[in-house]
């Protein structure tokens, strides 16, 4: 399975990532590589197979509905790159 | 003084703490010394912590003088994987991203910790965001495996593996999502040992897979792993996939005779890609316990080829879902503190923080893990691999239905040279091969040091059932004085 620059160019958009024009000649080239190397999952036997996404055995995993203290604000605003009053500052998402 | 503390263990610091003999402020002195003077060859330590370290030898030397209560460590000298929360520390795994990241909150292993008493020296270096076998991937350059210096320590907890190697701590925390753990611990000649899934907290282990990632100990004994893994084990509140269960350590050791056990052999772990002199020196452990009485069976893992594939869909997806939290925003690094940037909008701070902070192969990751979960892709990569996972799970359950535990090697090869394997990335996963299966099934798993090749060290695999911690340890006991003495990596 070989991608196209295309593909990588959408992709780097869904992830959030700029590529250089350099990198995204590397990128397809070794994304393909790792692509063609998990095809191999085709080949196994799941026909009638479970998928499973947790291997904790757990199900269903609640607290109580309780007010419990958290990270103080002042702490969670510590490390924000840029923040006002007790905001941490975005921009604009709205046209 | 100096002679008696070398490579010291937990149990023997213990002692020497407890007779008087020594003080955790001389202890973590010693520490401090010797990471000065070696650490700029290996850069096992991205940050050293002496004057915490210091404060908390003297608050443990206090309790003790005191007649208050000790914890379970009380004034041993450890070192943490830097990608586990510690409050009013960075905390960087390794990367660029977090370069500056002073972490609000400890991580409940962390507290474990320093409930126990322990010292921590620092934290150590690891492969950008624990993505890697080397530990070259770090932001903060490679570290170095004390064994030889031009060669790798393994990833990705290189840092950890390496500052027990070369004793520049007692003991230290490593977390393991593929093998990150065992394998760094095979090639610098220590114990490493994952977990059982579940077993230790996860709440504060800035996350790469969810599904995989586990913490465990790093030590130079099968029995300091026991006590470190007995600090740091328990159900926690704050995170949901932590076992409720308090299955764990018993504190009565269970009496393990090699006589009783079966010990499973699976082909799959023995055939091409196996270094020879690797082979050797693990078939030659196999052969000692079985003369000192133990049953070796052969096995099949009849899935284990898909394993690998399996492991790496899944966890490149959980990757690009982990990882999206860094968005320049609400902290890390941020585009818009650059103050050569201009008016960035919303898109451009995601994408250029995320861009200039990010490596390389953690890009590379994020993309694939996005790839194989989009629209159109997530049935044929990321469902199809939920399945396989499935698959890989029931051959463990089956072959310990045939055997108690199963023995193999760790890593395909012994410590490579810095940058052999960073061209290719495909060449840098197959290194895992015979770690992930453990992964995925959530079973816990070991690396023992088995013998030299070449004067490196190579390891020996322990898997066993889930929650069989215990009695895995007591093999590794056992194994351990089988084989005897195992050198140590010398530095001049």
């Amino acid at each position: 399975m070989s991608l196209q620059k295309e593909n990588v160019e959408h992709i780097a958009i869904l992830a959030r990532i700029k590529l250089t024009e350099e990198e995204k000649g590397s990128f397809t080239e070794k994304l393909s590589g790792i692509l063609n190397w998990v095809k191999e999952l085709d080949e196994a036997p799941t026909e009638s197979i479970e998928p499973i996404n947790q291997i904790a055995n757990l199900e269903n995993v609640m607290r109580e509905d309780e007010i419990k203290s958290s990270l103080p604000v002042e702490k969670v605003l510590e490390n924000a790159p840029q923040k006002s009053d007790n905001f941490i500052k975005v921009k604009q998402v709205f046209e | 003084m100096e002679k008696e503390l070398s490579n010291i263990t937990i149990k023997k610091a213990s002692e020497m703490l407890e007779s008087d003999e020594i003080t955790s402020v001389e202890l973590t002195k010693h520490y401090l010394e010797r990471i000065k003077k070696y650490n700029p060859k290996i850069n096992a330590y991205i940050c050293i912590l002496d004057e915490l370290a210091l404060k908390q030898a003297e608050e443990s030397d206090n309790r003790r003088i005191k007649n208050q209560e000790l914890g379970i460590m009380d004034g041993i000298p450890i070192t943490i994987k830097d990608n586990m929360a510690m409050e009013g520390t960075i905390t960087t795994t390794g990367s660029k991203m977090l370069e500056n990241f002073i972490v609000p909150y400890d991580a409940t292993v962390i507290k474990k910790i320093k409930e126990a008493g322990a010292v921590i020296l620092g934290k150590t270096n690891m492969d950008e965001f624990a993505m890697g076998s080397s530990t070259e991937t770090s932001h903060f350059g490679p570290t170095k495996n004390p064994w030889d210096l031009e060669r790798v320590p393994g990833g990705s907890s290189g840092g950890s593996a390496a500052a027990v190697a070369a004793d520049l701590c007692v003991a230290a925390l490593g977390s393991d999502t593929g093998g990150s753990i065992r394998q760094p611990a095979s090639l610098c000649g220590i114990i490493g040992l994952k977990p059982t899934y579940g077993t230790v907290s996860r709440y504060g282990l800035l996350a790469m897979a969810s599904s995989l990632d586990q913490i465990g100990p790093m030590t130079k004994t099968a029995e300091d792993a026991e006590t470190l893994l007995r600090v740091i084990a328990g159900s926690d509140e704050l995170d949901s996939t932590s076992s409720k269960s308090e299955f764990l350590i018993s504190k009565q050791t269970p009496n393990t005779k090699l006589q009783n056990l079966k010990l499973g052999i699976p082909k799959e772990y023995f055939a091409e890609g196996l270094d020879e002199d690797v082979k050797k020196n693990i078939e030659g452990s196999i052969e000692t316990l079985k003369k000192q009485g133990a049953e070796i069976i052969d096995i099949s893992l009849p899935n284990a080829k898909y394993a690998l594939p399996c492991y790496y869909i899944i966890m490149f997806v959980e990757v690009a879902s982990n990882l999206a939290r860094y968005d320049g925003i609400k902290y890390g690094y941020s585009t818009n503190d650059n103050s050569q940037q201009t008016n960035n909008n919303l898109m451009e701070t995601y994408i250029n923080s995320r861009s200039e902070g990010f490596g390389e192969e953690v890009k590379r990751r994020i993309m694939l893990g996005t790839y194989a979960s989009s629209a159109g892709y997530v049935d044929k990569f990321y469902a199809k691999a939920q399945k396989v996972r499935a698959l890989v799970k029931k051959d463990f359950d089956e072959a310990f239905k045939k055997c108690d535990f199963i023995l193999g090697p760790v890593s395909p090869t012994t410590a490579f040279k810095l940058g052999e394997k960073t061209d290719d990335p495909l060449t840098m996963y197959l290194s895992d091969i015979y770690t992930i299966a453990i992964n995925l099934a959530g079973v816990p798993a070991m690396s023992i040091p088995a013998g030299l090749s070449n004067n490196l060290p190579v390891g020996l695999q322990i898997i066993g059932p889930q929650f069989s911690d215990a009695k895995m340890l007591e093999l590794a006991k056992l194994i351990e004085k089988v084989r005897g003495d195992f050198k140590s990596a010398s530095l001049s």
